[in-house]
């Protein structure tokens, strides 16, 4: 291997460079490995042509082959802050963990607060603080896979870092994102940031509760979600009230028991 | 601001592209950037100041060739350029269109040197 760049260079012719000494007292030289330089390229013009995200979207793959391998539903929910993705969780996992292998990765800023949350449901949780980062991805869900290390037949809840923008790009490997919007956000939020809603599968209208309070009009999110992706499909409930959390439920197991095929 | 991710991942295929071809900077690079790829130009080149930084793209002059979103109508199959992805066809006002152009988000080509 070369010293000077690291490559392997017996596919590469390499040239050893002689710097000009002045005034040299031979017998003080110390004859060291020559080193090895590059060849110059001069203004080289390379294709490149890959696309700028390819390697999360190597390592989301990765994720995916390992999920499916383990037949793991990996589930991203992703919402603007304060949607209520913790507290579906936390109501989801009370209601079900009898019935299904729970896993969840919580993804926020900073603080351990949601996955304190989680803990205390009795479920395996790993917190990822991103810092000044706005999105989780790849990379970091391969990691705390790793650490949390979720058995064969399970469910993985990812909760995303509250932010309708940024995690639509970055694909975690999941089998299924979930967006939701609560109804204190605004009916428009669907046209006002299409990467989300087009690249979810469900949408999640939590916080029903507060329609009466609220100026919310629920066909009309549902016709603008409809707008940027004809297959969304939608469950409107309340994680205080508990009502359409049933539907949800019937979601998941669909979903699950999907999977639970694909493998036979 | 993903595009901070965006552009470091440049730098990071950059600093691939000068080790296996020996060489020290990176003269210019041509990227391609579709209307509807999810980057901000603005958020894009407030990141690129920040993160191109003491790496091998520090000088090198950026293009970036735009290309516009088109699509095709589901329903009467003609194409027309589009501004959201919840426009309509302009000919028969179905909703149902399929992205033909405009998501692209690439680094074409480098000089290096
Ligand atoms: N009225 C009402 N309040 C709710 C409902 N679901 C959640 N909340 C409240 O909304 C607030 C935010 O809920 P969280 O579950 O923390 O939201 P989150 O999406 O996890 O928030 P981040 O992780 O910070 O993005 C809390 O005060 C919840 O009690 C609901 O269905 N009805
Ligand atoms: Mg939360
Ligand atoms: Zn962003
Ligand atoms: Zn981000
Ligand atoms: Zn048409």
């Amino acid at each position: 291997m070369c010293a000077t760049c690291g490559c392997d260079s017996e596919s590469k012719i390499s040239i050893h460079k002689v710097e000009p000494i002045a005034n040299v007292n031979w017998n003080e030289v110390q004859f060291t490995k020559p080193v090895e330089i590059p060849i110059p390229v001069g203004g080289k013009e390379i294709k490149v042509e890959q696309n700028i995200l390819w390697k999360n979207k190597a390592l989301a793959q990765d994720n995916r082959t390992f999920f499916l391998a383990n037949n793991i539903v990996a589930l991203n929910l992703v919402s603007s802050p304060g949607s209520g993705k913790t507290s579906l969780l936390e109501r989801t996992l009370q209601d079900l963990k009898s019935d299904l292998d729970f896993f969840v990765i919580e993804g926020d800023q900073q603080t351990s607060n949601d996955a304190d949350r989680i803990a205390a449901t009795q479920v395996p949780v790993i917190q990822i603080n991103t810092g000044k980062g706005c999105h989780l991805d790849a990379q970091m869900i391969r990691e705390a896979v790793r650490q949390l290390n979720p058995s064969e037949n399970s469910v993985l809840f990812i909760e995303n870092i509250g932010n309708l923008v940024c995690p639509a790009m970055f694909d975690l490997g999941e089998q299924k994102r979930v967006v939701i919007i609560s109804v204190t956000e605004g009916d428009d939020k669907p046209l006002k940031y299409p990467d989300m809603f087009a690249s979810s599968q469900l949408c999640i209208i939590n916080k029903i509760d507060l329609l009466p309070y609220v100026n919310f009009n629920l066909e009309q999110v549902k016709s603008y979600a409809r707008q940027v992706n004809r297959k969304m499909e939608f469950i409107e409930l309340s994680c205080t009230t508990g009502v359409g959390l049933t539907e949800w439920y019937e979601w998941l197991k669909k979903i699950n028991a999907e999977h639970t095929l694909v493998r036979v | 601001m993903h595009e901070l991710s965006i552009v470091m991942s440049i730098v990071e295929t950059a600093e691939q592209k000068v080790r296996e071809h020996h060489a020290q900077t990176v003269e210019s690079i041509d990227l391609v950037i579709g209307d509807l790829s999810g980057v901000d130009r603005h958020a894009l080149d407030f990141a690129w100041e920040a993160g191109v930084k003491d790496t091998v793209l520090q000088a090198a002059k950026r293009t970036i060739i735009q290309v516009p979103a088109k699509a095709k109508c589901l329903e009467c199959d003609c194409e027309f350029q589009i501004k959201e992805l919840f426009d309509v066809c302009p000919l028969c006002g179905e909703p149902l269109l399929q992205i033909i152009q405009g998501k692209e988000l690439q680094i074409k080509s480098m000089v290096l040197n």
